[in-house]
């Protein structure tokens, strides 16, 4: 919408827009460089070990990457550990929410504890998991499985993604929780009288009331997971590095492999370019979700 | 039918007792409002009435059934919250049948009581709207026409107009009133304004320091508080309160006053000569008058176009108003003798309670 600088309430005629123009214009180079070069180097034959061959060749990197079983593969994969990750930490986080919402003792000490994990870096955390947790001899789970007689998993060779998922989820639900939380403690102690005596108790009080309280910050943390987990990539290098085979590959996890392990940059930065264009589309529809709930 | 009675109703949180022992009949279609300053206990009174507050000790009956251990929504009460706490998701007439919803009212039954309340209280217009859309007036509508949807046995009314401004407040007053003669119901309502109480009630519940000051219908409160408290608390402007001593003859009472001088009074009260008393004597009882018994500089004079106060302050540094009904009696820094009307003049033992003025009336001779 164009604003006219005379009825703007900052002052006579004065137009505000030259001022904002450094950060703008810096942001923007920031933006715009790497976005330039990567467009440049999709379409280029550019590969590290075989420096004779250059050039330009149009989208013939595309047309390789799209008749490329691995890309559909890191796609697809991408998407089930984005909305798998997505759905265990808002239900989790909300479950952990409610809780740590009670009174009870130790509830400061409770909170700390479940908000630590978001605190410890992404390899340290993967390490943890992989070593301490879910190693097939040394992991507290073989161990459990063991003394029950049970089968032990080999949880990275079995259940490849499903437990980089763990792992990730591990992080992101003290996130959702600390931001459900606070919505919670946000809520209207009155209104909840007023659905208490209105005859709503429990799981219907917390259906028709504080569901839809939570809306708008389950909305934000959506959005701001769903911007960190499709670039998830530490806990995948650390853990199965991929594998075994293709089965935990996303698609950030492919163009390292492309670009760092095959040396070919053309081909990385096609898929980068593709990156790109998924984070977009996610965009596009998650802008307009959180405009639609943060109108109301 | 609807009876509340209340029978030695006690709360404490720990070792702080909040509500000290309140006995208290509500008679059916009754409108009842408690009145007290903030942190009387009034509002945890009416929690407890309406189920939110656990009760200590004592009985609550709703219809002679005692409901100590009901959940709130099966007491047949409805509250209407001074928030209003409406459910900002929902539009109006989702807000005012979510009651009928959890009960599991069908939606055309729901539908035909949410028009019926809507149009009692001119919303109808506004049922699609959210609450987020209304005006301060409007929202408080809604809270009371979720009230009403109910059918309930007894209203709750929680201090509701508090949070509107002077004029709607008013009008609001009058839509209560109204309302309290339509729906022929009990209502239950806490305020810290007088004067809602004063107008509103059939009678009032004066509460101080969580316990019951004096019941009573207005005017009768008003004519005969028991106690300083009340006199102060009820009518505005305030009652003149004035400490002094007693001073008894053969054949007449004095109080006299912390300046010296002396007020006649009508009868000779029970105590004994010397005894600390204070004298209350309404703004409007009192008169500028040359012959007064009472001397004071003027202070301030405030016209309210119908009515002017005029403060003044005696010789013993207290303040006292007085209220006319026209022009002002006298100019700022004047002195003036203010005359008191032995009849309308209220006593107050060195308890603070009052002194009882038809116990002993003053034989002349």
């Amino acid at each position: 919408m164009q604003r006219n600088a005379s009825t703007d309430s900052i002052g006579p005629m004065i137009s505000t827009r030259p001022l904002l123009a450094p950060s703008v214009i810096l942001l923007l180079i920031w933006m715009i460089v790497p976005l330039a070069l990567t467009l440049w180097f999709s379409m280029q034959r550019y590969s590290l070990l075989d420096a004779s061959a250059g050039g330009f060749v149009g989208f013939r990197n595309y047309v390789f990457l799209f008749t490329d079983p691995n890309l559909f593969n890191a796609l697809a994969n991408t998407i089930f550990l984005v909305a798998g990750v997505l759905v265990a930490s808002v239900v989790i986080g909300l479950a952990c929410a409610v809780a740590l919402d009670q009174q009870f003792p130790g509830r400061g000490i409770a909170r700390l504890l479940c908000i630590a994990p978001f605190f410890v870096m992404p390899t340290v955390s993967a390490l943890i998991w992989k070593n301490l947790l879910m190693h097939p001899v040394n992991g507290l789970f073989a161990y459990i499985s063991r003394t029950l007689g049970l089968p032990v998993v080999d949880w990275f060779a079995q259940w490849p993604l499903f437990s980089v998922g763990v792992i990730v989820a591990w992080q992101w639900i003290p996130f959702a929780t600390l931001i459900l939380l606070t919505s919670l403690q946000s809520l209207d102690r009155d209104q909840v009288e007023a659905a208490r005596m209105d005859g709503a108790k429990g799981l219907r009080l917390f259906r028709f009331i504080t569901l839809p309280h939570l809306a708008r910050s389950i909305t934000i943390v959506v959005m701001i997971e769903t911007i960190f987990l499709l670039s998830v990539f530490a806990e995948i290098f650390v853990t199965t590095a991929g594998g075994p085979g293709n089965a935990s590959t996303t698609l950030p996890f492919l163009i390292y492999k492309v670009a760092l392990l095959d040396y070919n940059v053309g081909w990385a930065s096609a898929g980068g370019v593709i990156a790109i264009i998924l984070a977009n589309i996610v965009a596009y529809f998650l802008v307009r979700t959180i405009s639609h709930n943060l109108d109301r | 039918m609807a009876t509340v009675t209340l029978n030695n109703i006690r709360k404490n949180y720990g070792s702080l007792e909040v509500v000290k022992g309140v006995d208290l009949e509500i008679r059916d279609r009754e409108f009842i409002v408690l009145v007290g300053p903030s942190g009387c206990g009034k509002t945890t009174l009416l929690r407890m009435i309406a189920g939110l507050e656990t009760i200590t000790s004592g009985d609550l009956a709703i219809d002679g059934k005692r409901v100590n251990d009901v959940q709130p929504d099966e007491r047949g009460l409805a509250m209407v919250f001074q928030s209003y706490a409406l459910y900002p998701h929902m539009s109006v007439a989702d807000n005012m049948g979510f009651a009928l919803r959890m009960a599991g009212v069908p939606k055309a039954e729901r539908q035909s009581k949410v028009r019926d309340a809507a149009r009692i209280l001119q919303l109808e217009p506004y049922l699609d709207r959210r609450p987020g859309q209304l005006s301060g007036g409007q929202r408080q509508r809604v809270a009371i026409g979720r009230a009403i949807v109910r059918n309930p046995k007894v209203f709750l009314f929680d201090e509701p107009l508090s949070n509107l401004d002077a004029a709607l407040r008013m009008q609001m007053r009058i839509e209560l009133a109204r309302l309290h003669h339509e729906l022929d119901a009990t209502m239950i309502y806490v305020t810290h304004d007088q004067v809602e109480a004063m107008t509103l009630a059939d009678r009032i519940v004066v509460v101080n320091g969580g316990r019951i000051e004096q019941v009573g219908a207005p005017m009768e409160i008003y004519a005969n508080p028991v106690s300083t408290f009340v006199a102060g608390f009820i009518g505005a402007p305030k009652m003149n309160l004035l400490a002094g001593k007693l001073q008894c003859t053969s054949d007449a009472a004095q109080a006299i006053l912390e300046d010296g001088s002396a007020v006649t009074l009508p009868t000779r009260p029970g105590l004994a000569n010397g005894d600390a008393i204070t004298i209350g004597i309404r703004p409007e009882a009192l008169r500028v008058t040359a012959d007064g018994s009472l001397a004071g500089r003027v202070t301030v004079v405030e016209h309210l176009g119908g009515e002017t106060l005029t403060h003044i302050e005696l010789a013993s540094g207290q303040l006292a108003t007085v209220k006319t009904d026209e022009r002002a009696p006298a100019k700022v820094g004047q002195t003036v003798r203010l005359g008191v009307d032995p009849r309308r003049l209220h006593l107050f033992g060195p308890d603070g309670r009052a002194v009882s003025r038809r116990s002993e009336a003053l034989q002349p001779g």
